[in-house]
């Protein structure tokens, strides 16, 4: 179908096709890399099946979704107001803080009753959301809207801002170390092993959550009237603002869900990881990052799709070139995204990236 | 963004016209003034105090903010990794003024124009003026090299990409140690490497650092010494002179013309013939030069190069200078330098490390300096975008709305 609509009456520029592949499927090439690579590797060498590779990916799928969650905020963000916002990972270290503090101050430690724990957890959720969504919505009000018409350069400026005032609240709070909380859920429990592929009650839990906020969330922004309005603003603020949607209030709308999966997402990760500290928001603010930009920034299918692939490569890199390379790997990753195909694997050009 | 119209609360600036316009001569008048002061400055200070090594600092971070403005200020690239030149031109130092390179030329050593002393050690030593010539040309290229996947992107892009890049380079820093990074182990160049530097080389010595550094050293001056803090200082003028000239140089020249005609319009500038790939390279190239410069200096200065100095948070203390003191204006980033220098190397450190104490917290004054800047980021941007000592291009672009923007140009057409 694609040949067909070149016009014949141009002559292809010579390795135009080669260009055309490279942009069409040079992202999709260099993702499966790495676990085509080390396949082969484990298939050949001494491990003889998948299974160390399966195990990758199965702890690479639930990290996803938290950075999927993570990145869902960036990329509704981005795609209403052209804005990285760069205290967003720092959003969802403070839902992190404020979920492990609720929890601990209602009781709930690592002997508590199952049903109980789900109740508390349960209502520690919401908790989580709502704080990370009011900061957000914050965030927006006083740093992002006195600037809105002011040079792009502007915002980023206050977002890279807020992103270390938040660190510091998170010093002030818990100290500059990584500091162990109760395991809740008894994260590395596990529940069944088929093929030698671990699942473990992290996993469930991970992908458990992330699932219906997602499902949810798609619901809201493609039916409801909100969403419309969310998705009219996105497309020309403008005009939406001339068919009577009021831009301010969508705005901070956008703000304020978007926090709220970064809540989401910071009480996931202190239950699975087990560990939080100030520094956590940083690494998972670019990493969903990345994750955004890879699925094609503004678009949230390709946010979800981006957080997987991206805890994918993480878990393998971690598991197989060692821990304190991973953060180095990801922005290869970054890098080479933004030389291959800026738009993503879902997006659309953007002005940015065209 | 533009597209949104300003809401009613848009921030005004509300002191425009401070500081006063100053007529063309008083700038140049003020050149002079401004190097017999700071020349004279060290006679009154003691000799290896406090006060004369956060003033040597702060002179070093100047030409490293005079570097950035380059990129962010004059041609509007907003670079979030500047830290990787920091780190480049240090490492330079490091390398080839220091006895890391143990195994080199059978452990004897090779020595261009160095003090007596380290005539005597192993390893590669450069005196300082090679070392520096090297940095500038090591970070000249790898801010092109970092610069090349930006030249399609825009904005918010290369801010992120920038960013990317700088971790990247901390990384190779703190895992430079690494079994991975032995010089031997590498591709191709791994046999070559090993007859030149020994099986155990590593590229960095990670977070134990490559330390001491050679000292300066000028034939025929006395050789430097850590206890007498001056000589150092007037090294450090003479490297900001250089960077200022270089700044006001470039700025009034037709590359300099390029950088800002970039920055307010890129279609615009393009279509008017202006080679925007090697424009924007260049200015990559030369900013990241000054990053160089300034890092060889503090990797001798501090005696020390550590992976861990190599951090983002030092990214954004530069780009805070710049924006303190103004984006583009070359005399408010020398004063947005100063001021920030100070505050973090003396201000937090020595002067407020009592205060917790006395509101009867428990905590370290210094973690709190990240805080500081960010808060400082935001109420600048919001109060004073066009920062302390505003260009006056930039100042029109950061203080007019889109809206005001508009009608200029309906009145220029009527």
């Amino acid at each position: 179908m694609e040949a067909a609509s070149v016009p014949a009456t141009r002559p292809a520029a010579p390795g135009q096709a080669l260009r055309d592949w490279v942009g069409k499927y040079g992202l999709i090439v260099v993702l499966l890399i790495m676990p085509v690579a080390f396949g082969i590797s484990d298939l050949l060498g001494d491990e003889g099946d998948l299974s160390r590779l399966g195990n990758n990916l199965v702890d690479g799928l639930s990290n996803g979704a938290i950075w999927a969650l993570v990145a869902i905020g960036y990329t509704m963000v981005y795609g209403i107001v052209e804005l990285i916002n760069f205290a967003h990972g720092e959003v969802f270290m403070i839902g992190s803080f404020v979920a492990a503090g609720f929890f601990t101050t209602i009781g709930l430690t690592e002997d508590t009753g199952t049903a109980l724990l789900i109740i508390g957890l349960l209502i520690t959720l919401p908790v989580a959301m709502i704080g990370s969504g009011a900061l957000n919505t914050m965030i927006e009000r006083v740093g992002y809207r006195p600037l809105r018409s002011a040079p792009k350069l502007a915002p980023l400026i206050t977002a890279v801002g807020f992103s270390f005032i938040l660190q510091n609240v998170g010093i002030l709070w818990r100290g500059g170390s990584q500091e162990g909380i109760p395991d809740l859920i008894r994260s590395q429990h596990e529940v069944f092993a088929p093929f030698g592929i671990q699942i473990t009650n992290g996993d469930i839990l991970a992908v458990g959550v992330t699932v219906p906020i997602l499902i949810a969330m798609t619901t809201f922004i493609g039916r409801s009237r909100l969403g419309k309005a969310m998705r009219a603003t996105a497309q020309d603020p403008e005009a939406a603002r001339l068919m009577g949607i009021n831009v301010d209030t969508t705005i901070s709308l956008t703000f304020l869900i978007g926090g709220m999966l970064a809540g989401a997402a910071g009480l996931i990760y202190a239950l699975y990881q087990t560990t939080i500290w100030y520094f956590q928001g940083f690494t998972a603010g670019l990493v969903a990052f990345t994750a955004a930009v890879m699925g094609g920034i503004g678009n949230i299918r390709g946010g979800v799709l981006g957080g997987l692939i991206i805890g994918g490569i993480q878990q393998i890199s971690d598991n197989r070139i060692g821990t304190e390379w991973t953060p180095a790997i990801v922005f290869i990753y970054l890098i080479l995204i933004m030389i291959f195909k800026p738009s993503g694997l879902l997006g659309e050009e953007t002005r940015e990236a065209g | 963004m533009s597209t949104v119209a300003a809401p009613k609360d848009t921030a005004k600036p509300k002191s425009r016209s401070w500081p006063p316009r100053m007529p063309p001569w008083a700038e140049r008048a003020f050149i002079p003034v401004f190097f017999i002061l700071a020349a004279c400055l060290p006679l009154v200070l003691e000799k290896a105090g406090t006060p004369i090594h956060v003033a040597t600092l702060a002179l070093a971070y100047v030409v490293m903010a005079l570097g950035l403005n380059i990129i962010v200020g004059f041609a509007g690239l907003l670079d979030l990794g500047f830290v990787a030149f920091f780190a480049i031109g240090a490492y330079t130092m490091g390398w080839f003024g220091s006895d890391f390179f143990s195994a080199v030329n059978d452990g004897k050593g090779i020595h261009v124009l160095v003090s007596d002393f380290s005539e005597n050690l192993a390893g590669i030593h450069l005196n300082f003026v090679f070392v520096a010539i090297a940095a500038i040309v090591f970070c000249a290229i790898a801010g092109m090299i970092i610069g090349l996947p930006t030249l399609r992107l825009r904005g918010d892009y290369i801010a992120i990409v920038t960013l990317a890049f700088g971790e990247i380079i901390g990384r190779i820093a703190v895992n430079g140690d690494d079994d991975i990074m032995k010089l031997s182990s590498w591709p191709l160049v791994g046999g070559l490497f090993e007859n030149w530097f020994g099986p155990d080389q590593t590229l960095t010595a990670g977070r134990q650092g490559i330390a001491p550094i050679d000292k300066i050293y000028f034939p025929g001056v006395e050789p430097f010494q850590l206890l007498d803090k001056r000589p150092w200082f007037w090294v450090a003028l003479v490297l900001v002179a250089i960077a200022l000239f270089v700044s006001f140089r470039l700025r009034d020249s037709r590359l300099g013309r390029a950088w800002i005609a970039l920055r307010e319009d890129e279609v615009a500038a393009v279509s008017m013939g202006v080679p925007s790939v090697k424009t924007k390279l260049l200015a990559y190239g030369t900013g990241a030069a000054f990053g160089g410069l300034a890092g060889a200096f503090l990797g001798t200065y501090l005696q020390i190069v550590n992976a861990d100095q190599f951090q983002f948070y030092f990214s954004i203390l530069i780009l805070g200078m710049v924006i303190l003191g103004g984006l583009g204006s070359i005399w408010g980033v020398v004063l947005g330098a100063i001021v920030l220098s100070l505050i973090n190397n003396w201000l937090i450190p020595d002067v407020l490390r009592t205060l917790p104490e006395k509101f009867g917290q428990d905590f370290d004054m210094s973690q709190l300096s990240f805080g500081i800047y960010g808060f400082l980021l935001v109420m600048m941007m919001i109060l004073r975008p066009q920062g302390l000592l505003p260009e006056r291009r930039r100042e029109a672009e950061m203080t007019h709305s889109d809206e005001h923007a508009e009608e200029s140009v309906f009145v220029a057409r009527g």
